[in-house]
């Protein structure tokens, strides 16, 4: 036989794509919104990454030591579960407190389930949502960008929730981010930037961020009691961490469905929760718990939404066989 | 071991109802906000497993097989009720905190699957013995974890500080309230049955050697 003749199983094509490729990507897409969180919030942000990245990266390192698996840091996923959880917590609370949140999240959520590609909830919303029930005072007071000696504020979407009314917020600084909150989350700008590189690349679907976004809108629209009103829905989406979530979070391929109908159904799903969680919710803001909870129906989800095969016939439903 | 004291020594570590048999989940997850309780909630179960065990055990050629869980019930609530009472009227800031949990104790599956499993079929001592065994088993498993979670949760141990509390931005611990609400119970009985299945594997491997 001819040398040119390769004989291999299948698979024959071949991507290159890899998990750290895939990763470096994401996190170049994180890049300006975190960029944004450091100029917002200042120095204290940039020191909340670093921790937060090391101490995600540290704790994978040791876990894989002790339990005697190969070392898996090189896949990057550690430093993207690190950075999305710096983003995802308020620049006001102490270094050590994001620091167990990303142990949380490397060793319980991921380390435990079995690794990357095992765990059934986003890590870095695990260990956000595990500060922010732990350390609720800390982890819900945020600093107002805007004002010189950094005093802590209310972020818009409390301010909405709490009657104010829409008077009482600028919704063209909540669209630029010079709004208090998380660090990663008020730039809907910066945001949307990484989203369309991590598009164009390939790296993310825009099936889920799109069927949740238009799900929570039509949400808003029927049973927010404003009707259909521009601004408040623009206020609704440019405030909170929705941007971030629905690109970055709701869109990781271990915790999000793989088939194309299966993703649409886990928007619709994000997007009623998200609605019913911030307008009947106590609590102005539930992206994280929503997204979270959306996860754990994920396998449910993909098994009533795999697509036939091509040839397939459907079989008829109490048809005479 | 002898016949009669073999039952008691499975129910601690062997068949451990909690972290081996993984009975009676709904009391465990519910009550063991603190050593406390955890402490109460087991020895309360395990007064009633005796005595349920006793009686069913001495009735166990009356009782028609058909009616049996019915009776068993019934033996088991009297029990129940006793112990309400009594803790009620002795221990009254415990039945406080333990609430709904005390009467509930009637379902609590080890109790009636011990009854089902072991009482049943054998003579009285052996099963005053399981009871015990048991009861010392589910006991010790509530007071640990109860214990994990007070000090994780408040940094503290049977209502003592055994932590000092960081308070204005002095030194000193900050309570991960998580643990003492209730994903923090699941948390904590997750790596608390790892750990246990660990040594008990361990100490099994070496008996082999």
């Amino acid at each position: 036989m001819s040398e040119l003749f390769n004989v291999a199983s299948s698979p024959h094509i071949r991507s290159k794509d890899t998990s750290s490729r895939i990763m470096l990507y994401v996190i170049i897409g994180l890049l300006p919104a975190s960029c944004f969180g450091i100029y917002n919030f200042g120095i204290r942000a940039l020191i909340m990454i670093i921790v937060s990245i090391a101490s995600a990266v540290i704790s994978e390192y040791i876990f894989n030591k002790i339990v005697g698996k190969e070392q898996t840091i090189n896949d990057l996923s550690a430093v993207v579960t690190g950075l999305l959880l710096a983003l995802n917590v308020s620049s006001t609370i102490p270094y050590w407190e994001v620091a167990l949140g990303s142990v949380f999240a490397i060793v319980i959520v991921k380390g435990l389930f079995g690794g990357l590609g095992q765990n059934f909830m986003n890590p870095a919303l695990g260990g956000r949502c595990f500060l922010l029930i732990s350390f609720t005072g800390s982890m819900t007071s945020f600093i107002d960008p805007k004002s010189v000696d950094g005093l802590s504020a209310a972020t818009p979407l409390a301010v909405i929730k709490s009657g104010e009314g829409l008077a009482a917020v600028n919704v063209m600084d909540m669209f630029i981010g010079r709004i208090g909150g998380t660090i990663g989350e008020t730039s809907v700008v910066a945001i949307l930037i990484g989203a369309i590189f991590l598009i164009i690349m390939g790296v993310i679907d825009i099936t889920i961020p799109a069927s949740y976004i238009i799900t929570f809108v039509i949400f808003l629209v029927l049973f927010a009691g404003h009707g259909f009103d521009p601004v408040y829905i623009t206020a609704e989406l440019c405030g909170g961490g929705i941007m971030l979530g629905a690109f970055f979070m709701a869109t990781d391929y271990v915790t999000g469905p793989i088939t194309p109908t299966g993703r649409i159904v886990f928007g619709i799903c994000l997007g009623l929760l998200t609605g019913i969680f911030r307008i009947f919710g106590a609590s102005a803001e539930g992206v994280s718990y929503a997204i979270i909870f959306s996860n754990l129906l994920v396998p449910l989800i993909e098994r009533v939404t795999v697509p036939l095969a091509f040839g397939v016939v459907k079989e008829k439903k109490g048809g005479d066989k | 071991m002898s016949k009669n004291t073999e039952p008691l020594v499975n129910g601690i570590v062997k068949d451990n109802p909690t972290f081996v048999l993984l009975l009676g989940m709904c009391p465990t997850l519910a009550v063991t906000t603190s050593a406390t309780n955890g402490l109460g909630m087991g020895l309360s179960t395990t007064v009633v497993l005796v005595m349920s065990n006793l009686f069913i055990s001495a009735l166990r050629n009356v009782i028609p097989g058909r009616v049996r869980m019915p009776a068993f019930i019934v033996i088991v609530a009297s029990f129940v009720t006793i112990v309400q009472f009594l803790v009620q009227g002795f221990v009254p800031s415990l039945y406080a905190s333990l609430g709904i949990y005390i009467p509930l104790i009637v379902v609590n599956c080890i109790i009636l699957g011990r009854a089902e499993s072991f009482a049943s079929k054998n003579p009285v001592f052996p099963s005053i013995m399981d009871g015990i065994g048991m009861g010392i088993g589910f006991t010790l498993a509530l007071t640990a974890l109860g214990a994990v979670r007070e000090i994780l949760g408040a940094g503290q141990l049977f209502g003592a500080q055994i932590l000092p509390l960081a308070e204005d931005g002095s030194f000193g611990y900050t309570p991960i309230t998580i643990f003492i609400l209730a994903p923090g119970a699941f948390l904590v009985l997750g790596c608390l049955q790892a750990l246990f299945n660990k040594v008990r594997d361990n100490a099994a491997k070496k008996d082999k050697e």
